[in-house]
């Protein structure tokens, strides 16, 4: 077999990590149309959509995924790169009360 | 940080209720490299040497635009760190064609044929400015960009790093495939990763095995998810390929 090249690097070092915060637009979970619901049976913990959430708003906890709606625009990246299908997109309804 | 006209000074937002939490300057197109380094050298007087600088210009901001400022930063060697994101056109403002554009790209300004010129290797530009630092990332890669980025950290010097980012607007595809389609740039070697340090280059783990066993994917892969790429003719589609052997030979010979 072939020895491999890949070298892996250790780096110890921090950059600080942005969380979103109430900007110009307040709050932006309103612009949703599709909200993400876990699974958390299914769910491995295996950090994927903490990585490439854009709004970096999931946090893995012990008790499993959670995901702070305030901001989720619901764009379905966490959806998509989920290995274990674990979260669902729902579309968002509205109560209308009809008098 | 400074951020010219892109769309992350609509992000970042005006000054009392800005949602980035560090200094920010909104800067004109032409200007962020050379307001990053008159920054930088006001910190070095006043002895605040160890805050770091960063300019964050998308990519009409830095191959078209801000080519001369960052040209002109590269040869002085400032000390500063610039990212270009490139999402490969002018998305703010409407989707205009930019230097960035890929070959056969639909945009606003190019509706019936897509691009026919090549894409603008901006890297490239700098290597051959012979700053101390470049790099290519990409957004489907987020721990190769964190790592280059701490790197880039320790060096002194002008630092370049260009961030491959797609745009489910501008590129026609849906939000949910962003990493899908980011990777799949990467997996048919329409860009390839790699950084430039100490004069040396090195190709970066995710492409680097796909260039050892040429085990690119074909890159009507990478077009098809995309809808900009719709309409592109077999002779702009031969081109890519042309353009992506140039890039991968030229890559070997550096290494």
């Amino acid at each position: 077999m072939m020895e491999s090249k890949v070298k892996i690097v250790r780096i110890n070092e921090k950059l600080p990590i942005s969380f979103p915060q109430n900007g110009a637009a307040g709050k932006t979970g309103s612009w949703r149309l599709y909200r993400p619901i876990v699974d958390n049976n299914k769910c491995t913990k295996c950090f994927l959509c903490e990585l490439y959430c854009p709004g970096n708003v999931i946090e893995t906890r012990k008790d499993g995924i959670q995901i702070e709606l305030d901001y989720c625009k619901g764009c379905g990246i966490c959806a998509k790169v989920c290995p274990q299908k674990a979260i669902e997109m729902v579309p968002e309804t509205v109560e209308v009360k009809i008098a | 940080m400074v951020v010219p006209a892109s769309c992350t000074s609509v992000v970042v937002g005006t000054s009392p209720k800005t949602s980035i939490g560090m200094p920010v300057v909104h800067v004109p197109f032409a200007s962020a490299a050379s307001v990053a380094s008159g920054i930088r050298e006001s910190l070095l007087i006043n002895n605040k040497g160890d805050i770091h600088v960063i300019a964050w210009a998308g990519d009409g901001g830095t191959a078209d635009i801000g080519m001369a400022s960052l040209s002109g930063a590269a040869e002085r060697n400032s000390d500063i760190i610039y990212i270009m994101y490139d999402n490969e056109a002018y998305m703010n403002t409407g989707i205009q064609r930019s230097s960035s554009t890929p070959v056969g790209a639909w945009t606003t300004t190019t509706p019936i044929k897509g691009k026919l010129e090549q894409k603008k290797d901006v890297a490239k530009i700098m290597i051959a400015h012979g700053v101390p630092y470049v790099a290519t990332a990409s957004i489907a890669y987020p721990h190769d960009f964190y790592n280059k980025l701490s790197r880039a950290l320790k060096i002194r010097g002008f630092r370049f790093i260009q961030l491959h980012s797609p745009c489910p607007v501008g590129w026609r595809f849906d939000d949910s495939q962003t990493v899908d389609v980011a990777k799949a740039a990467v997996e048919t070697g329409m860009w390839i990763l790699y950084e430039y340090k100490d004069g040396k280059l090195e190709i970066s783990n995710p492409s680097k095995y796909l260039i050892e066993h040429n085990s690119f994917k074909p890159i009507e892969e990478y077009l098809k998810i995309q809808g900009r790429f719709s309409k592109i003719s077999e002779d702009l589609l031969k081109e890519l390929y042309k353009e992506r052997e140039r890039n991968i030979e030229w890559l070997k010979k550096a290494v």
